[in-house]
């Protein structure tokens, strides 16, 4: 046993940078957590077809990815939102188009919620579910952490300040805020149509609430009646070259559509 | 040090005591470093808003422009204050079971439950947290994930270090006070309450401070079970948000002045710990009679 | 009088008992469904699906890198720390009252203040990214200060007759470090080690900004790997239905814990008897 460890520790590190000089391909991909699953699946396609590349793929949040770009920390950024004015030293690639929806549990009776009610929701003035005509139970409310893109569009679009917003629960990643909501049958919570659709696909214990008397479903982020829609996009410090490019490249190619779909996302294809 | 006078010279070997003094030196300037990046690093939000910013504005939305630190340090506060005073008595009274009580292969196997307990990852207590007991408390008051899930957690992660350090300053009270105290004819809770605690203070006390110095750092297990909302809590079944779990929570996306204000938790952070240490420092000076 | 006694005999027992039962449910409901559908193949195999099927092997890998580089850069800047500290100054030296006291306050930072550090100092001064070697460094600055600690115990205990007959043999001093002192002190310098060992591998919150998050086999220390206690993290607060696994998981890394206390244990056994054979 020691000596397999002693093997497996002494030798494994060793050998294997004597193989990195042969393959110094690796692209370091940092940002958006609602990207990152997408990118990760299109990064595997694309190792598959270039024998020796390697991709990292690290997930945080829209503004890591502009950081991590800006920093060269990382090659290529992941941001669920278009680039904003003071970031025009970046270059953005759209690769998809994605919604953010309400959801709830699943045995919540609520069908449906008004936008004004969801902001009353989300300012504390609705209190519990009965007063919405649900059972008599307070409501959990969870609200994203700051920096986080899909805050920033939820609360344009409701014409909140996150200062405003009562929550009574905070999270990070899509993944979490699901993961909360499917946990607590009072919980209320937005997130990615993509992310929430691929979890309640897995059964996951959610459901999507229409936004506006639209449906939240991807089909009408694709026709455009979903009102909550974003593009999604990679962006670098500099004009792509070489490997970037070539994955950029493919990234917006006809060749990953499949991948896209399989993820709940719209494609966008040149 | 008496052997450094009387042992070899030490000038054929130089370059064996000057590669020790610089790694040495090294280790020693660990912490120099860390405060130098972390002044750094918060040197620009200072530089902008100001140190009493974060004490002052109304709230914590750094994206709007306000960076008020207080309700994470009262979380802070709350959750080590309430866990440090579960976990001692607690503790306390596990090593005086351990030592005055138990038959002897009972202290056995409880000590070494402690002490493996003591090495449990805060991940694994936390994960224990969110699966078992915040559902619980959301059956008793929701939301669930509070402040009382927090300290919870807490207590459980520092009570079996509590009670070794208890245990210990037990071990360290001399035998004739015992046996003086027998001869006196007092009753056992009498001995523990009079003779053992009061002998054993200054023990029990730095043992305290290095655990509310281990439950200030804590953080994913906090993260996991407190609900991470920016307030102050009005009740124990609020959610809590302390000043680690704002950077494990918010660092990952933050940017320019919002990065910078997380720095500026990790050296509040330090300075509690500064404080913290040069407090126990000085019970150990004190009682050395 | 005695019922004063009968009280407080009550209260201690039930206090012993609450503690046990807590720790006990704890400890059974991490055990009863980690093993549950636990079979080897689980360390074996790669994550599928963001790791809610499949295994941990590439996980356990990356883990095994951390600790690596972690330990070749603590072990010997603590020995070295620790002999210059015990045996090349005296107490009241200047450089030797700030090491010592810098150490002190090493040892009460927060894991997550070196995660900042090491995001700040490793990942983005030194350029080393995300990165396995990224990771293991500032885990090195972390248990730093508890394996200094244990070597200057060890280094200590050693009876001064050793370095006084020695250097009466005219053997030089880092002869006498070499071949008396160091083999004197090694269980205790072993018993830092391991619990150097163990703080590593309890590791959270330093690592999620270090070495990060991907989780598939490293092919070298400048790739990014997850540790098992952030893969545990991760599986139970962004992955639904990832319980089954985070089970697993925090399974696997509770019984290696344990394996490390009970090693720590023996040893300091071991060198307790050793050192009252030699008084």
């Amino acid at each position: 046993m020691i000596k397999f460890l002693y093997v497996l520790l002494v030798w494994m590190p060793f050998s294997q940078l004597a193989n990195a000089a042969d393959v110094p391909q690796k692209l370091v991909i940092t940002g958006s957590s609602t990207v990152a699953p997408l990118i990760s699946e299109i990064a595997k396609a694309f190792e598959a077809s270039n024998q020796g590349v390697r991709i990292d793929v690290q997930s945080g949040g829209s503004s890591r990815g502009i950081s991590d770009a800006r920093q060269s920390m990382s090659d290529i950024g992941m941001i669920s939102r278009d680039l904003k004015p003071e970031e025009n030293d970046l270059k953005g690639f759209a690769i998809a188009k994605d919604g953010i929806c309400v959801i709830l549990h699943k045995n919540n009776p609520i069908t449906k919620l008004e936008d004004s009610q969801i902001v009353d929701i989300y300012t504390g003035k609705i209190k519990n579910w009965q007063e919405l005509g649900g059972k008599d139970a307070p409501i959990t409310v969870v609200n994203k952490a700051e920096g986080r893109s899909t805050l920033e569009l939820f609360v344009n679009y409701f014409k909140l300040k996150n200062s405003d917003i009562k929550p009574h629960v905070i999270i990070g990643d899509n993944e979490q805020g699901v993961k909360t909501v499917a946990g607590n049958a009072n919980a209320i919570g937005y997130v990615s149509i993509g992310t929430a659709e691929y979890d309640s696909a897995q059964g996951v214990a959610i459901k999507l609430l229409p936004i506006g008397g639209t449906s939240a479903s991807i089909e009408n982020v694709k026709n455009g009646k979903f009102p909550l829609s974003r593009n999604l996009l990679l962006v670098t410090t500099t004009e792509p070259n070489g490997l970037k490019k070539k994955f950029i490249e493919f990234a917006r190619s006809k060749e990953v559509i499949g991948i896209v779909k399989q993820q709940y996302l719209v494609p966008i294809t040149k | 040090m008496l052997s450094n006078s009387i042992l070899s010279p030490l000038r054929n070997e130089l370059a064996l005591v000057w590669l020790l003094r610089i790694l040495a030196l090294m280790a020693g300037a660990l912490v120099l470093l860390i405060f130098a990046f972390l002044l750094n690093e918060s040197l620009p939000i200072l530089g902008l808003v100001g140190l009493s910013a974060f004490f002052s504005d109304p709230s914590w939305h750094p994206m709007e422009g306000f960076f008020n630190l207080t309700s994470m340090l009262l979380g802070t506060l709350y959750a080590t204050a309430g866990s440090v005073l579960l976990a001692a008595p607690l503790g306390i009274l596990s090593a005086i079971f351990c030592r005055f009580y138990a038959p002897t292969h009972v202290a056995r196997i409880f000590r070494n439950l402690m002490e493996s307990l003591s090495g449990v990852p805060s991940v694994v207590f936390g994960f224990w947290g969110l699966t078992v007991l915040v559902p619980l408390v959301n059956q008793i008051h929701p939301p669930g994930p509070s402040l009382f899930a927090g300290i919870s957690i807490l207590t459980m992660m520092i009570l079996p270090t509590m009670a070794m350090a208890a245990d210990a300053s037990f071990a360290s009270v001399p035998q004739n006070y015992l046996r003086g105290a027998q001869a006196l004819g007092l009753s056992k809770s009498a001995t523990l309450l009079g003779v053992v605690l009061p002998a054993a203070k200054a023990g029990l006390l730095s043992g305290l401070i290095l655990q509310s110095g281990r439950a200030i750092g804590e953080t994913m297990a906090l993260l996991m079970v407190c609900g991470n909302v920016v307030q102050t809590p009005k009740n124990i079944f609020d959610p809590i948000r302390t000043l680690t779990t704002n950077i494990a929570l918010e660092m990952a996306y933050a940017m320019g002045s919002h990065r910078s204000a997380l720095f500026v938790s990790g050296l509040i952070l330090m300075l509690f710990i500064v404080v913290l240490l040069i407090a126990a420092e000085g019970i150990n000076r004190v009682p050395k009679r | 009088m005695f019922q004063r006694d009968r009280l407080f005999t009550l209260i201690v027992w039930s206090a012993a008992l609450l503690v046990v039962l807590i720790f006990a449910s704890f400890i059974g409901n991490i055990i009863y469904y980690g093993l549950k559908n636990f079979s080897f193949l689980y360390l074996w195999s790669n994550p599928i699906n963001t790791g809610r099927e499949g295994g941990i092997f590439p996980i356990i890998i990356s883990t095994l890198l951390i600790l690596l580089v972690c330990m070749t850069v603590a072990i010997p800047l603590s020995l070295c720390t620790a002999i210059f500290l015990t045996e090349f100054t005296s107490q009241e030296n200047i450089l030797a009252r700030f090491i010592r006291r810098s150490i002190d306050v090493l040892s009460g930072v927060p894991s997550i203040v070196f995660g900042l550090f090491g995001n700040a100092f490793f990942s983005v001064k030194l350029g080393l990214g995300f990165s396995i070697l990224s990771g293991g460094l500032t885990l090195a600055c972390m248990v730093l200060p508890i394996m200094i600690r244990l070597t200057q115990e060890g280094l200590r205990a050693v009876p001064p007759e050793y370095s006084l007959s020695g250097s009466a043999l005219g053997i030089s001093r880092s002869q006498i470090l070499l071949h008396l002192l160091l083999p004197a002190a090694a269980p205790s310098v072993i018993v830092g080690l391991v619990l150097g060992v163990g703080r590593a591998l309890a590791e959270t919150a330093a690592l999620v900004f270090t070495s990060g998050y991907v989780d598939r086999l490293p092919q070298s220390l400048w790739d990014s790997g997850r540790a098992l206690s952030v893969h545990i993290y991760d599986l139970s607060m962004n992955v639904p239905g990832g319980e089954t696994s985070a089970y697993k998981s925090a399974f696997t890394l509770l019984i290696l814990v344990f394996f490390i206390n009970s090693i720590t244990t023996q040893l300091t056994k071991l060198w307790l008897q050793k050192r009252i054979i030699l008084q």
